[in-house]
């Protein structure tokens, strides 16, 4: 009880700071809008040849950006975490009679009310493209849920990051290391088909692909055991947690 | 109340890899009085105070606050003390009064507490009039303020203050050190470490000095500077009486007084200093020499500093 009422008070101030620092809203929401209209101009043309039916490319990519900018969100905890570290605010935090995992619980949760955000803007730019969903808007609702839910997860393993390395330019530097390769070696921005074997083989089973693939499947319906992708991103999910939080937990305590 | 003491540390070590941090420290903390920890940089002070306040652990060795088992009841002890760091640990898009009511909530304290709370601390240090801007935009010495007021919402019994004043112009570190005296009329227990001496001198009861892991000494900042031995008798004269006047000095008090040309000065070391002071006036009048200055003083903090903290060394390898 009363650690959850420590975990509303940090989130209230991590959400009054991620509003506060102008740049950091621009640049995290403008990231993901040139991104999308990037690849839909850019690279739209080219990938349509190999994406299966006759989908269009915005309604292909635009499940791949959601993904992306969750991901991109928990970079953002890494290197929000890492300020807090190096600013001394943790510090004064852990002097503080407050519960443990409050500091992190607050900082994960209030980037996810950051990820609502983005990804409504996100949605309503893909709109703006031309996305249509074909599976009405309660599908589009849930894709929403699993793509916030897929971010929460994921922000853990930033926060685990951000307290290994605890310096925020290293951080931010490490985070385009993991983000990247897995965002790019996934079903994203093409079709896992067109990449050699091996890779294929990393890429249809790692957890980006299925919470794309999912998301798909319920904007655009059509994919063979399509909602097995929700039950598989589900499973990523928990699984992420049951790891990522406990290793976060013991880092802060151990700072 | 069987003892006195609000703050005990008992044979702390600490190592971090090969890098012996803290090496066997104990010290005692008065219950409302100011005990100062005073070493140079990278003495282990901060390793110490993050220990004491429930940051760190130690290897070994124990550490009460008021009665409570640092090491064994973190939590606590944290309802106990108050931390303000060295770096003045402020949310910088936060305003201050939000600062304050955030740390009061997380203490506990309902919101219309917390707010009545901040108020008060907003007026106290003197932050009302920019109570409401973000503290990116503070001045050092308002950070530290603030970064004070966040560790005294719960109105600690033991305040931590980590280098207080390093960084503040003269007259911010005088506003500061009132407000630490505020605080002790209050009852309040304080541990600070200070790079500065005479921040020792003005505020602390009594003075631990740590170096290379280790307390070296300690004392009341009068049993320090007299732990020294002799007060010092110190004279400017004209380059051209100087060898006249040594020799007058010599014979009027008997003891060979030290030359230094550059600064025109002349010192002796004496245990009896006022009485050789007059013998010296004494003497000088009865030449009709009028010397530019005459000085009796006690060896300041920072002769006792520098030489406990530069003999040491040639203290282990006697040893």
């Amino acid at each position: 009880m009363n650690g959850i009422s420590n975990t509303a008070q940090i989130i209230k101030r991590n959400i009054k700071r991620n509003f506060r620092i102008p740049q950091l809203l621009i640049f995290s929401t403008a990231q993901p809008i040139i991104f999308l209209l990037m690849f839909n101009f850019v690279f739209g043309g080219a990938v349509t040849a190999g994406v299966p039916g006759d989908v269009e490319y915005i309604n292909f990519l635009l499940p791949g950006i959601l993904a992306q900018t969750a991901l991109f969100g928990a970079i953002q905890t890494s290197i929000g975490l890492a300020e807090d570290l190096n600013k001394g605010v943790i510090d004064r935090f852990r002097s503080l009679p407050i519960a443990r995992y409050a500091v992190l619980a607050g900082r994960t949760l209030a980037d996810s009310a950051r990820n609502v955000f983005v990804i409504s803007l996100m949605i309503f730019v893909g709109f703006l493209l031309g996305f249509s969903t074909q599976e009405g808007l309660l599908n589009l609702a849930y894709s929403f849920i699993l793509v916030l839910l897929f971010g929460f997860a994921f922000s853990w393993v930033g926060a685990t990051i951000g307290l290994m390395i605890k310096d925020p330019e290293t951080v931010q530097v490490a985070g385009f290391l993991w983000v990247f390769p897995l965002v790019f070696a996934s079903s994203v921005f093409v079709p896992v088909a067109t990449m050699p074997g091996w890779l294929q083989v990393i890429a249809r089973n790692q957890p980006v692909t299925q919470v794309v693939n999912a998301i798909r499947h319920l904007t655009q319906g059509g994919i063979p055991n399509g909602s097995s992708y929700i039950w598989i991103t589900l499973l990523w999910i928990v699984g992420i947690l049951a790891v990522f939080v406990p290793i976060s937990v013991w880092l802060y305590r151990k700072i | 109340m069987k003892n006195h003491k609000s703050l005990i540390v008992n044979n702390v070590c600490k190592r971090f890899g090969d890098f012996t941090a803290l090496d066997g420290v104990s010290l005692e903390a008065k219950k409302g009085k100011v005990t100062g920890l005073l070493g140079p940089n990278g003495a282990g002070k901060t390793t110490l105070i993050n220990i004491m306040t429930t940051l760190l652990k130690p290897d070994t060795g124990s550490v009460t606050v008021e009665g409570i088992n640092v090491l064994k009841n973190p939590s606590e002890t944290r309802k106990q003390i108050g931390l303000a760091g060295q770096y003045a640990a402020v949310d910088e898009y936060l305003t201050g009064r939000e600062t304050l009511i955030m740390v009061g909530r997380l203490y506990g304290l309902s919101a219309g507490l917390a707010k009545k709370r901040a108020q008060e601390l907003l007026e106290r240090l003197d932050l009302t009039t920019a109570a409401d801007k973000q503290a990116k935009t503070y001045s050092g010495g308002m950070r530290r303020r603030l970064d004070l007021g966040a560790s005294l919402v719960a109105t600690p019994k033991v305040l931590f203050l980590d280098e207080p004043t390093t960084g503040l112009d003269p007259r911010t570190r005088l506003q500061l050190w009132d407000t630490i005296r505020d605080l002790v009329d209050q009852g309040v227990t304080i541990l600070l470490t200070t790079q500065y001496l005479e921040e020792a001198d003005a505020l602390c009861d009594f003075i631990y000095v740590i170096d290379k892991g280790k307390m070296i000494i300690e004392g009341t900042a009068g049993e320090l500077k007299n732990s020294l031995g002799e007060d010092i008798i110190e004279l400017k004269v004209k380059t051209s009486k100087l060898e006249e006047v040594e020799k007058i000095l010599k014979k009027s008090i008997n003891k060979q007084p030290e030359l230094d040309k550059p600064t025109r000065s002349i010192k002796i070391r004496t245990k009896t200093g006022s009485d050789d002071l007059l013998k010296v006036a004494e003497a000088l009048k009865h030449s009709k020499i009028i010397p530019d200055e005459l000085s009796l003083h006690r060896p300041t903090l920072d002769d006792v500093f520098l030489s406990v903290t530069g003999n040491r060394q040639d203290n282990d390898e006697r040893h």
